[in-house]
C-alpha cells in the first residue's frame, strides 16, 4: 500500500512534469500548425534561465586560496552575502523560485523572437520543411548554451526549507513509512497552477476566445477580420514561457545540462499525440497518464514478471492507444493527419 | 529540373554511376577520400535513396528506420559469426530479416496517417532500442555492440576449410575471399548503391511510383474510387525498411560490429534529415544530403585549434588568434552547431533542400546565354 | 588537405596478399602516389610507420559533444599537456618523475609528436568511425581516449583489426581488460572488480558487517560488471544483498526507483551508475530523505562505488560524507602527482581529473615504450609495455600486467568533502589502497588477447 501511493505520487510527479511540456507544444500545434523541434530546448533554456539567475545572484568576489601552492587558486565569496549578510545568503538560497521572475520575460522574449524571425515563414510550409527548420534552431540553442555553461549538469539546489522530504504517511494516516520530497510536491503543485492558469485564460478571455476558435477552423476566423497574426505570435510566446517555467522548476530534481531537451523531446511527442492532436485536455491527461504508467511500470513486482516493461511502457502504451483511439485520447478529426 | 525521359535517365544513371565511383579522386581535394568515410557516404546513400522511396513518394513520414538498420546490421553480424565471413549470406539475411521487421511494424504503422503514423514507428523503433540495449543483451551485447570472437561457430567457413589458421585472429569479411575493409569494402558498397538507386529510379517511373505519388497528393480520393491504398503503402514501406536493412548489413560488412544507438531516435531522426536536405522526393537529393551530413559529422568535427591555426598561418599573428577563435566555434567540439545552422539556412532559402539550390543553380546558367537580365531576379532566394 | 597522400595505402603483407588483386588496381589508379603504397608494404611492414618523418602522429579520439562534452576537454587537456612535455616543451611535468624513463624530451625516437583528434559521442559507430579516420587518413601510429566502457571496448577491437595501438582513457568496466581484452588495447584505468576490492575493508570498517544492500544499477554492461563485482565484496563480508535493480540509462528522474528503497528494509543503498545518471541519482536519493534515515538501528548510508570529480560537481552539496574509490585524485602529495598537477594547472587554472591523469599517463607510457623498443613497430612496442614497472605517475609502484594489459596500482577510496574549501576540493582520500589487495587472478574473466602480428 505503502509502495502503491509512492508510486502514484511519483507518477503525479512526473506527469506534472510531462503535461507542462506538452501543453506548450500542443497550443503552437493546434493553433499555429507548426510541428515545433524545438520546444524541448525552450524547456532547456528556461532551466538555463535559473542557472543564470543563480550565477548572477552568487557574482562573486575572488579571493585567493593560500592554502593551494602549486597554481594560482581562487576561492569565490558571493557579494550578495559581502553586502547584506544573512539577507543575501537568503536571496542566493531562493535562487530558483526567484528566477521565475528573470525566466517569463526572457523566455517570452525568446518565444516572440523565434515566432517573428522563423516560425511564421513555416506556416505554409510542410510538416518536414518545419521539423527540419526546427530542429536545427534546437541544435543551435543547444550549442550556444553549451559554449557558455559547458556540458555538465549543473547542480540546482531548492531553497533549504523545501529541502527535505514531507512526512505525508503520519498526515493520511498510513503510518511514517511515506515520506515525500518537499521540492516534488511543490513542483506538482506549481504544474496544477499553471495548468490552470493557461486553461482560465483560453476559456475566460477574450483573446483566449479567439484563440480556441482559431484552433477549431483558423480560416474562419482569419474570414471574420480578427488579425490572427498577432495572436499566433502571443501563443507562441505564452507556449515557450510555459515551458521555461517547467525548466526553472524542475531544476533541483534534475541539475539542468545543455542537452535535457533533447532527452524530453521524443517525450513530449508521445504525450501529445496519445492526447490527441489539437486537445489541450488530452495532453494533460495524456501526461498524467504517462508518468503514473511509467511509476507503475517500474515496481520490482512487475519487472520481475516483465522485464525491461519500465523502458517501454511509455511507447508501448502509446501504441496501444493509437490503435484503439485513431487520434489519441481527446484528438480531432483532421488534425495533422496529412 | 530534367524532364523524365528514358534517355534522360540513363545519362543521369550513367552519370550517377560514374560520380559515385570517381569519389576517390574527386572528394580527395576536400579530405573526405579515405575507405571509412567513403564507405559512410555509399552506406547512408542507400540508407538515404530508401527513405526517400517511402517518404518522398508517399509523404508517410517514418521516424523508426533506423530500427531496420540495427536490424539489417544484428543480422549481418550473427551471420558472420554462426555461418560464414562471406558477406553474400550476411547481406542477404540482412535485407530479408529487416524486410520481414518492417512487415510487420508497417502493417500495425499504416493503419494510421500523418503524425499519428509517424509517432507510431517511432515508438516501435524506440522499443526496439531500450530493449536491445538492455533486457535483449545476449542477443545484441547491448552497449559494447555486437562483436565477433575468436571462438564463434562459422559453420560453413570450417566445413569448407576456408577458416584462417588459428592464432592469426578474427578473419576479415569478404566476398568470395576479396576482403571487404579498405578501397575494396567502399567498390562493394558503391557497385550496391548504384543498383539500389536504379531501383529507386525504376519504381519511382513505374505505375507502382505513380500510384504511390497519388496516395501522396490525395489519399482520400483514392480511397474514394474504391481503390485501397494499404498494399501499396505497406509494399512502399516494406521495400524501404529492406533498404535500411542493406545500409544496415553494409555497415557490418565493412565494419563487424553492431552497436544499439544504430535504432535510436536521433538515427532515425538524421535519415529525415538527409532527406529534407538533400531534396524530398527528388532522386540525387537524399544522396546528396547523406553525404553532407556524414561529411561534416566526420571532418569537421576532427579541428582543433591547431590545425586551425595552421590553416590560417598566412594570416599576421593578431588576426590569425581572432579568426581562429571564431572559426574554432563552428568546428571541433562545436561542429554540431555548424549542422545546426545549416539546416536552418538551407531550409529557410532552399525550401526543396540542395537539390533545389542545385536547379536554380543550372537554371541560372542556362538562361545566361538567352536573357541575361533576369538572372539576377531569378538567383534571388525564395523568402 | 594534409601530407599524407603517400601513407594513404599502408597495408599489412596479409591484406596486400589477399586483395592484392582489385585493390591494387584500384588504389593504384586512384591514389595519387603508387610510390608510397610500394615503400608502405614492403619496407617497414606495419601500418602507419612514421618511416622518414620527422614527425610521429597520435589520434586523440574523445567525447565532445553529448554528456561527456566536459570530461572528453579535460581529456584533450591532458593529452596536450603530454605532447608539449614529450616534445621537451613546458616544465616537463611527469617526465621529470616517471622512473624508468627513457624518455629525453625531444620527441620519440628523435621525431617531433603531432596529434589530430576526434569526436566520439560517446557512440561505439562514431567512435570507431573517428578512429577509422586517425588511422586510415591521418596516419596515426597510436591512438588513445574514453570516457564509456562500450566505447573503449568497440575501439579497442578495431585497434586489434587495424594493427594500430590503442591506449585506453577512462573506462572502468571488467570486460574491456577481461572478456574483451584486445592485444593491441591497454588500459591503466581501474576496474569495477579493483573498486569492490579496495572498498571492502573501508565498507567494513565503516558500517560493520551487518547490513542489507540495495543497489541500482544502470541497465548495461558496465553496470552490471561493477554491480557483481560490489556484490561479491559485500556478500563476503557478511552483508545481505536486499534487492538488485536495473534502471534505463539516461533515466533522469529516479523517482520511482528509488521509493522502493524506502520500505526495502535495507540501510545501504549502492548507485552503480555514472556521469549524468549518477548525478541525477545520488540527488534525488538524498531529496527522498535517504540519508537521513534510521533502519535496522543503523544510520542508512549511500554508496557510489566508482566517483569523478568532474561529474561531482554537478551533484554539489549531495555528495558530502558518499564513500567511493577512484583512480587518482588531484591532492595526492607524491611527486608525480604533484609534478602534474601544477603544469596542469599552470596552463589551464584549475586542477586536472582523473580522466586527465589516465589520459596523460598513458600517453607517457606509450611513448616510453617507442623509446624502449627502438621502433614503432607495434609487436615490439606492446612487447615493451607488457610486464613493464614503473613509478612516479601518481599511484605509486605500478606494473601493466603481460596477461591482460591492466595496470595494477593503488586504488583511492574517497569521500565527499563536508567542508570543501573550494570548487575543486570535492573529495577527501580516505584510504590509499595498496594495490595488493586489488590484485586478482587473469583467468576469472576469461577473454583471449589475440596475436601480436596483424
Amino acid at each position: 500500500m505503502d509502495a502503491l501511493v509512492l508510486q502514484l505520487l511519483n507518477g503525479l510527479d512526473k506527469g506534472g512534469a510531462y503535461a507542462l511540456i506538452a501543453l506548450g507544444l500542443t497550443l503552437i500545434f493546434g493553433t499555429l500548425g507548426v510541428v515545433n523541434f524545438a520546444h524541448g530546448a525552450l524547456f532547456m533554456l528556461g532551466a538555463f534561465c535559473a542557472v543564470a539567475m543563480k550565477q548572477l545572484l552568487t557574482l562573486s568576489k575572488l579571493v585567493k586560496d593560500e592554502s593551494i601552492t602549486f597554481f594560482d587558486a581562487f576561492k569565490e565569496e558571493p557579494y550578495l552575502k559581502i553586502w547584506f549578510g544573512d539577507t543575501g545568503a537568503i536571496i542566493i538560497d531562493y535562487a530558483v523560485p526567484i528566477s521565475i521572475l528573470l525566466a517569463i520575460p526572457v523566455m517570452l522574449l525568446i518565444g516572440l523572437a523565434l515566432e517573428r524571425g522563423l516560425i511564421r515563414f513555416f506556416y505554409k510550409r510542410t510538416h518536414a520543411e518545419q521539423i527540419l527548420v526546427t530542429f536545427g534552431m534546437a541544435i543551435v540553442l543547444q550549442e550556444i548554451v553549451k559554449a557558455m555553461f559547458g556540458a555538465n549538469p549543473v547542480p540546482m539546489p531548492p531553497p533549504e526549507i523545501f529541502a527535505g522530504s514531507a512526512d505525508i504517511g503520519s498526515f493520511l494516516g498510513l503510518g511514517n513509512s511515506v515520506v515525500y520530497p518537499w521540492w516534488r510536491l511543490v513542483y506538482l503543485g506549481f504544474a496544477g497552477i499553471v495548468i490552470a492558469g493557461v486553461f482560465s485564460f483560453l476559456q475566460f478571455t477574450t483573446f483566449g476566445m479567439v484563440v480556441r476558435a482559431g484552433m477549431q477552423d483558423r480560416e474562419t476566423v482569419g474570414l471574420l477580420g480578427i488579425d490572427i497574426e498577432r495572436r499566433f505570435t502571443i501563443v507562441f510566446g505564452l507556449a515557450a514561457v510555459v515551458s521555461g517555467l517547467a525548466g526553472v522548476m524542475y531544476t533541483p530534481i534534475v541539475p539542468p545540462d545543455y542537452h535535457m531537451g533533447m532527452d524530453f523531446l521524443v517525450l513530449s511527442f508521445v504525450v501529445v499525440v496519445v492526447g490527441g492532436m489539437g486537445s489541450l485536455t488530452g495532453a494533460v491527461a495524456a501526461g498524467f497518464l504517462l508518468g503514473i504508467l511509467q511509476s507503475f511500470a517500474s515496481m520490482n513486482e512487475i519487472t520481475s514478471i516483465l522485464p525491461g516493461i519500465d523502458q517501454i511502457i511509455i511507447f508501448l502504451v502509446a501504441v496501444v492507444i493509437l490503435l484503439v483511439r485513431p487520434r489519441g485520447l481527446m484528438g480531432r478529426k483532421g488534425v495533422m493527419e496529412s | 529540373m530534367i524532364t523524365a525521359t528514358p534517355r534522360n535517365d540513363l545519362l543521369l544513371m550513367v552519370f550517377f554511376a560514374i560520380a559515385i565511383l570517381t569519389m576517390p579522386i574527386w572528394l580527395s581535394p576536400i579530405g573526405a577520400a579515405y575507405p571509412d568515410l567513403l564507405q559512410r557516404f555509399a552506406i547512408y546513400g542507400i540508407f538515404a535513396i530508401g527513405f526517400n522511396l517511402l517518404f518522398g513518394l508517399t509523404g508517410y513520414l517514418s521516424f523508426g528506420h533506423a530500427a531496420f538498420l540495427g536490424v539489417g546490421s544484428y543480422t549481418a553480424v550473427w551471420s558472420f559469426k554462426l555461418l560464414s565471413m562471406s558477406v553474400v549470406p550476411a547481406v542477404l539475411f540482412g535485407v530479408i530479416t529487416s524486410g520481414l521487421f518492417a512487415v510487420v511494424i508497417g502493417y500495425i504503422s499504416l493503419r494510421r496517417s500523418g503524425i499519428y503514423f509517424s509517432i507510431l514507428t517511432l515508438a516501435f523503433a524506440q522499443m526496439s532500442y531500450n530493449l536491445a540495449y538492455s533486457v535483449l543483451t545476449p542477443i545484441t551485447n547491448g552497449e559494447t555492440g555486437l562483436q565477433l570472437a575468436q571462438e564463434d561457430p562459422r559453420v560453413f567457413d570450417n566445413l569448407f576449410g576456408t577458416a584462417m589458421e588459428s592464432g592469426s585472429g578474427i578473419p576479415p569479411t569478404n566476398l568470395f575471399g576479396l576482403e571487404m575493409s579498405g578501397y575494396s569494402g567502399f567498390y562493394f558498397c558503391a557497385v550496391l548503391m548504384i543498383i539500389g538507386f536504379y531501383i529507386s529510379m525504376r519504381i519511382t517511373r513505374s505505375p507502382f511510383g505513380m500510384m504511390l505519388k497519388a496516395v501522396k497528393s490525395n489519399q482520400n480520393r483514392m480511397s474514394y474510387t474504391g481503390l485501397n491504398t494499404r498494399p501499396y503503402t505497406l509494399a512502399a514501406f516494406v521495400i524501404s525498411g529492406m533498404y535500411a536493412g542493406l545500409a544496415g548489413s553494409l555497415l557490418a560488412v565493412t565494419d563487424p560490429l553492431a552497436g544499439a544507438e544504430r535504432m535510436q531516435w536521433t538515427a532515425s531522426g538524421e535519415v529525415v534529415l538527409m532527406t529534407i536536405l538533400g531534396g524530398v522526393g527528388t532522386l540525387m537529393g537524399p544522396v546528396i544530403g547523406a553525404g553532407v551530413i556524414k561529411y561534416f559529422e566526420n571532418i569537421f568535427s576532427a579541428f582543433n585549434d591547431d590545425a586551425l591555426h595552421e590553416i590560417f598561418s598566412f594570416l599576421p599573428d593578431v588576426l590569425q588568434d581572432g579568426v581562429v577563435a571564431v572559426v574554432g566555434l563552428f568546428v571541433g567540439e562545436g561542429w554540431h552547431l555548424t549542422l545546426g545552422a545549416l539546416f536552418v539556412i538551407v531550409v529557410v532559402f532552399l525550401p526543396g533542400g540542395i537539390m533545389e539550390g542545385i536547379g536554380r543553380l543550372s537554371r541560372v546558367f542556362s538562361q545566361k546565354k538567352t536573357i541575361e537580365p533576369t538572372v539576377k531576379t531569378r538567383a534571388q532566394p525564395g523568402e | 588537405m594534409t601530407d599524407n597522400s603517400n601513407k594513404k595505402f599502408h597495408l599489412s603483407r596479409r591484406r596486400l596478399l589477399t586483395g592484392a588483386a582489385a585493390v591494387g588496381a584500384g588504389a593504384a589508379m586512384f591514389g595519387g602516389s603508387p610510390m608510397g603504397f610500394v615503400k608502405g608494404a614492403w619496407a617497414a611492414n606495419f601500418r602507419n610507420d612514421p618511416g622518414n618523418n620527422s614527425f610521429v602522429k597520435f589520434g586523440f579520439n574523445v567525447p565532445q559533444t553529448g554528456a561527456y562534452a566536459d570530461e572528453g576537454a579535460d581529456e584533450l587537456r591532458a593529452y596536450y599537456l603530454a605532447v608539449k612535455h614529450l616534445n621537451g616543451e613546458g616544465d616537463g611535468g611527469m617526465l621529470t618523475t616517471m622512473q624508468p624513463s627513457s624518455l629525453k624530451g625531444n620527441g620519440i625516437l628523435g621525431k617531433k609528436v603531432e596529434y589530430v583528434t576526434g569526436d566520439t559521442q560517446t557512440k561505439s559507430d562514431a567512435a570507431r568511425a573517428s578512429a577509422k579516420r586517425m588511422i586510415e587518413k591521418e596516419g596515426v601510429t597510436m591512438f588513445s581516449g574514453g570516457s564509456s566502457s562500450g566505447v573503449a571496448v568497440a575501439t579497442q577491437s578495431l585497434a586489434q583489426e587495424m594493427g594500430v595501438i590503442f591506449m585506453c582513457g577512462l573506462t572502468h568496466s571488467n570486460d574491456t581488460t577481461g572478456k574483451d581484452k584486445r592485444r593491441y588495447g591497454f588500459r591503466h584505468f581501474f576496474n569495477a572488480y579493483m573498486s569492490g576490492a579496495a572498498l571492502g575493508p573501508v565498507l567494513k570498517d565503516e558500517m560493520g558487517t551487518d547490513r542489507r544492500a540495495y543497489h541500482l544499477t544502470a541497465d548495461y554492461t558496465w553496470g552490471w560488471t561493477q554491480e557483481e563485482s560490489i556484490k561479491n565484496t559485500t556478500e563476503a563480508l557478511g552483508w545481505e544483498t536486499v534487492n538488485a535493480v536495473r534502471t534505463p540509462v539516461g533515466a533522469g528522474d529516479f523517482s520511482q526507483y528509488i521509493t522502493p528503497v524506502l520500505n526495502s528494509g535495507a540501510d545501504v543503498l549502492i548507485l552503480n551508475h555514472y556521469g549524468k545518471d549518477m548525478i541525477n541519482s545520488l540527488t534525488q536519493a538524498i531529496q527522498f530523505g535517504l540519508r537521513d534515515k534510521q533502519v535496522n538501528g543503523k544510520n542508512f548510508e549511500i554508496v557510489v562505488p566508482l566517483f569523478s570529480r568532474l561529474m561531482a560537481q554537478g551533484a554539489g552539496e549531495n555528495i558530502k560524507g558518499i564513500l567511493g574509490t577512484t583512480n587518482w585524485n588531484w591532492s595526492l602529495q607524491d611527486a608525480g602527482s604533484q609534478a602534474f598537477v601544477k603544469s596542469f594547472g599552470q596552463e589551464y587554472g584549475f586542477p586536472p581529473s582523473q580522466a586527465a591523469h589516465t589520459c596523460y599517463v598513458q600517453t607517457l607510457l606509450y611513448a616510453n615504450a617507442c623509446e624502449m623498443a627502438g621502433t614503432f613497430y607495434p609487436p615490439e612496442v606492446i612487447k615493451a609495455l607488457e610486464g613493464f614497472e614503473f613509478d612516479g605517475m601518481g599511484n605509486g609502484p605500478t606494473e601493466y600486467r603481460a596477461a591482460d594489459h591492466q595496470c595494477f596500482k593503488d586504488v583511492l577510496v574517497v569521500r565527499g568533502n563536508e567542508n570543501p574549501t573550494t570548487q575543486f576540493d570535492l573529495l577527501n582520500v580516505v584510504q590509499q589502497v595498496p594495490r595488493a589487495q586489488v590484485e586478482y587472478d587473469p583467468a576469472i574473466f576469461g577473454g583471449d588477447l589475440g596475436p601480436y602480428e596483424v
